[in-house]
């Protein structure tokens, strides 16, 4: 189960790249704001996910409570309705959010390191639920109606009139997050992350610091999540307790999945997906009785994501990797003896 | 550079070590909550009581749902993110059967508690039994439909229940709504109890519960380790290969086994949506109870989940009132107890108080 060392595809970067780059000047606002913008930070928040899982072997379910915390620091801190509307400059704020966000994940990822597997997963999924819970209880914080109107700075504009800068704005974030968590995976940290991930005992028989490398990992995740946490209050002006709750938790969950819990470019595959499901389904569900129907949104995207689950654990990017592995297969006439192994399927444990 | 600490994993125990700097933090911090208890046990003795008790008696409905949590797993590796959507949709189904069946009306509104409506002791014991069978069944299908083919993975399965939790409490906003409902004790139970000192307590939480929660507690501890379904177990948590290859049909042990832990789940919704109250949002905060019993006591042991769930409901009782400090009243930061309450069983025991390695 070696996923994805291999080489960045810089000419398909380009071209979907560029494609994004140009959407703005064909699409409505519409689509660019609700589809796109929101399936980029929201594919931020899922790259954080899918780089831990991916190359240091853990399935954080941590990464939207420390978005959360990013998101409420930024609302906090700028003017808004709501909160303790400290009114600093959007910029500076931007900063001590991050920070702030990071320095929790670091926490987390402190007390999570020394935990492997299932039980990682465990206790960041508490992690995440915990947050959620400070910040519906501490409505100094989070305003009795979450915290509104939120100071943007000037980069983005209005996002509510033209969607476009933000959009931009978004775009180049995700793209330097996945080029970037491209690169850490190919450096000496990161190769050494995915030695710990396969082989723990060995790397530490090598002489590395395992808990403190995956704490250093986390911490990473944790920078990108909170990149998503700011521009998740950028895209809304908002945020409320609701929105980082255990739904959002395993939406991003879901939006991993989805994509591929073994590609980077997985994240944002899944997002998209994602964001065009509750967009569209609504419109085209039919309603049976109660069970199914426009309000049952969230019935669908279950439903998906258990039929995603069962079918290819490598998700959508599986999926299709599955597929062009076939392709070339027939092509090539029968399979030699270098057969690829199949997606590493889910089964994140070494076997007991 | 070799690690120098013996980098402490899950795979070793944690070192013995006489007083090192980590013992003496965890000696002082537990002194300082002993003295700080005891200032406030001083102040008002009856306050404690009943806080200590409510402390108790919801640790005795932590157990009951988590037990069922901590079995599963124990046995099968399964961590079943669906067990709060099980507890929510046991309490559903009672109060269903509750409404459907045993309505009596008993014409003026003229009861004690108001409503006008009054419910005999079946009308709260028969919902209990039937909607916990039923949900035991749901366990089952649930087991062999997604999770029997693919044994062994467990993120694989863990993504599975947390799929079909989404499903679950979608389908049971709608068909029960988004309102927050009970289940109606008995009528003719007495509202409270009277205790020594002049305390009164609730008599379903402090009797009903509490006394369920024991009687699971030593029903399971007898299945356990009297009997030959609880040796099989035991053996299975330990070597699963081992117990199969002796000729022992494990598919069926399994499906006991998501038998029970499910049934204990749907158990746990009756007690709870008669003690507290059923609605969405339930199911995520008894799942999150559940997660942290057993992170704190230890995956797959019994007595942990025991222990963790008495730690839990004090420290969520006594942080929810006495986490005031002179005129500052810090109690909506509680959560952040709690938070602390697993940070320090994580530093010292990464598999929790009782957890072994797998």
């Amino acid at each position: 189960m070696t996923p994805s060392t291999g080489r960045t595809s810089w000419p398909a970067l380009v071209v979907v790249v560029g494609l994004a780059a140009l959407a703005p000047l064909v699409l409505t606002d519409f689509f660019v704001s609700v589809i796109l913008t929101k399936s980029l930070w929201l594919g931020i928040a899922a790259a954080s996910l899918i780089f831990l899982s991916a190359y240091g072997g853990m399935v954080s379910l941590a990464q939207v409570g420390i978005y959360g915390v990013a998101g409420m620091a930024f609302a906090n801190l700028v003017a808004a309705d709501g909160g303790s509307a400290a009114e600093w400059a959007p910029w500076p704020a931007t900063v001590a959010a991050i920070v702030i966000a990071v320095a929790v994940g670091l926490v987390f990822g402190a007390i999570a390191a020394r935990s492997v597997g299932i039980y990682f997963l465990m206790i960041t999924l508490a992690f995440s639920v915990l947050v959620f819970y400070f910040f519906s209880q501490v409505t100094q914080l989070s305003g009795f109606g979450g915290v509104n109107n939120v100071d943007l700075p000037s980069l983005v504009g209005e996002p509510g009139q033209d969607p476009v800068p933000l959009y931009y704005t978004t775009l180049v974030v995700a793209v330097l997050v996945f080029v970037a968590l491209r690169y850490a995976s190919r450096t000496a940290f990161g190769l050494a992350l995915q030695g710990l991930r396969d082989e723990p005992a060995r790397m530490r028989a090598l002489g590395f610091n395992v808990t403190r490398h995956r704490i250093l990992a986390f911490g990473l995740a944790a920078f990108v999540a909170a990149l998503a946490g700011v521009l998740s209050v950028w895209y809304n002006r908002r945020i409320t307790p609701g929105s980082i709750n255990l739904a959002q938790t395993i939406d991003v969950l879901i939006i991993a999945v989805v994509g591929g819990l073994y590609r980077l470019e997985g994240a944002w595959v899944g997002a998209l997906t994602y964001a065009l499901i509750d967009n569209y389904s609504r419109e085209w569900t039919p309603t049976v009785g109660n069970v199914l129907g426009p309000e049952r949104f969230n019935t669908i995207l279950g439903v998906v994501f258990l039929v995603i689950v069962l079918l290819s654990p490598g998700g959508l990017v599986g999926l299709w990797e599955r597929g062009r592995e076939l392709f070339d297969k027939r092509r090539r006439g029968p399979p030699g003896s270098v057969a690829t192994p199949a997606p590493a399927g889910a089964t994140g444990d070494a076997p007991n | 550079m070799p690690a120098k600490t013996a980098a402490p994993d899950t795979t070793d125990r944690p070192p013995r070590a006489g007083w090192s700097a980590r013992r003496i933090a965890l000696a002082a911090v537990s002194a300082v909550i002993v003295v700080w208890l005891a200032i406030k046990a001083s102040e008002d003795l009856r306050q404690f009581v009943v806080v200590s008790l409510n402390g108790i008696t919801l640790a005795a409905l932590f157990f009951v749902v988590a037990s069922g949590f901590t079995l599963i797993f124990g046995l099968m590796r399964v961590v079943n993110m669906a067990h709060g959507s099980l507890y929510l949709l046991g309490g559903y189904l009672a109060l269903e059967m509750q409404d459907a069946w045993f309505k009596d009306e008993t014409g003026l509104g003229l009861s004690l508690t108001g409503s006008g409506t009054e419910y005999d002791l079946l009308g709260w014991v028969v919902p209990l039994i039937l909607a916990t069978l039923i949900i035991g069944v749901v366990g089952v299908i649930v087991q062999q439909v997604f999770l029997r083919w693919n044994q062994g993975q467990d993120l694989r399965q863990a993504l599975i229940t947390i799929a079909l939790s989404v499903i679950f409490a979608d389908q049971m906003l709608a068909a029960f709504g988004g309102i927050s409902k009970d289940i109606k004790a008995p009528t003719d139970w007495p509202e409270s109890i009277s205790l020594p000192g002049d305390v009164r307590f609730g008599f379903f939480r402090g009797v009903v519960v509490l006394g369920a929660a024991v009687l699971i507690g030593l029903g399971l501890w007898w299945l356990m380790t009297r009997t030959r379904f609880g040796k099989i177990v035991r053996a299975g948590v330990d070597d699963r290969d081992m117990v199969s290859a002796l000729g022992i049909n494990v598919q069926l042990v399994f499906a006991a086994a998501f038998f029970l832990g499910a049934l204990l789940a749907g158990l746990g919704g009756v007690l709870g949506g008669t003690m507290i109250a059923l609605g969405p949002g339930e199911d995520t905060s008894f799942l999150l109870n559940s997660l942290i019993v057993v992170i704190i006591g230890g995956m797959g042991s019994l007595g942990g989940a025991a222990i963790g769930a008495l730690a839990l409901g004090l420290v969520d009782a006594y942080a929810d009132v006495y986490l005031v400090f002179g005129g500052t009243d810090l109690t909506n930061y509680s959560i952040l107890v709690t938070f602390g309450l697993l940070v320090v069983v994580l530093a010292v025991r990464p598999l929790g108080l009782f957890g072994r390695p797998a």
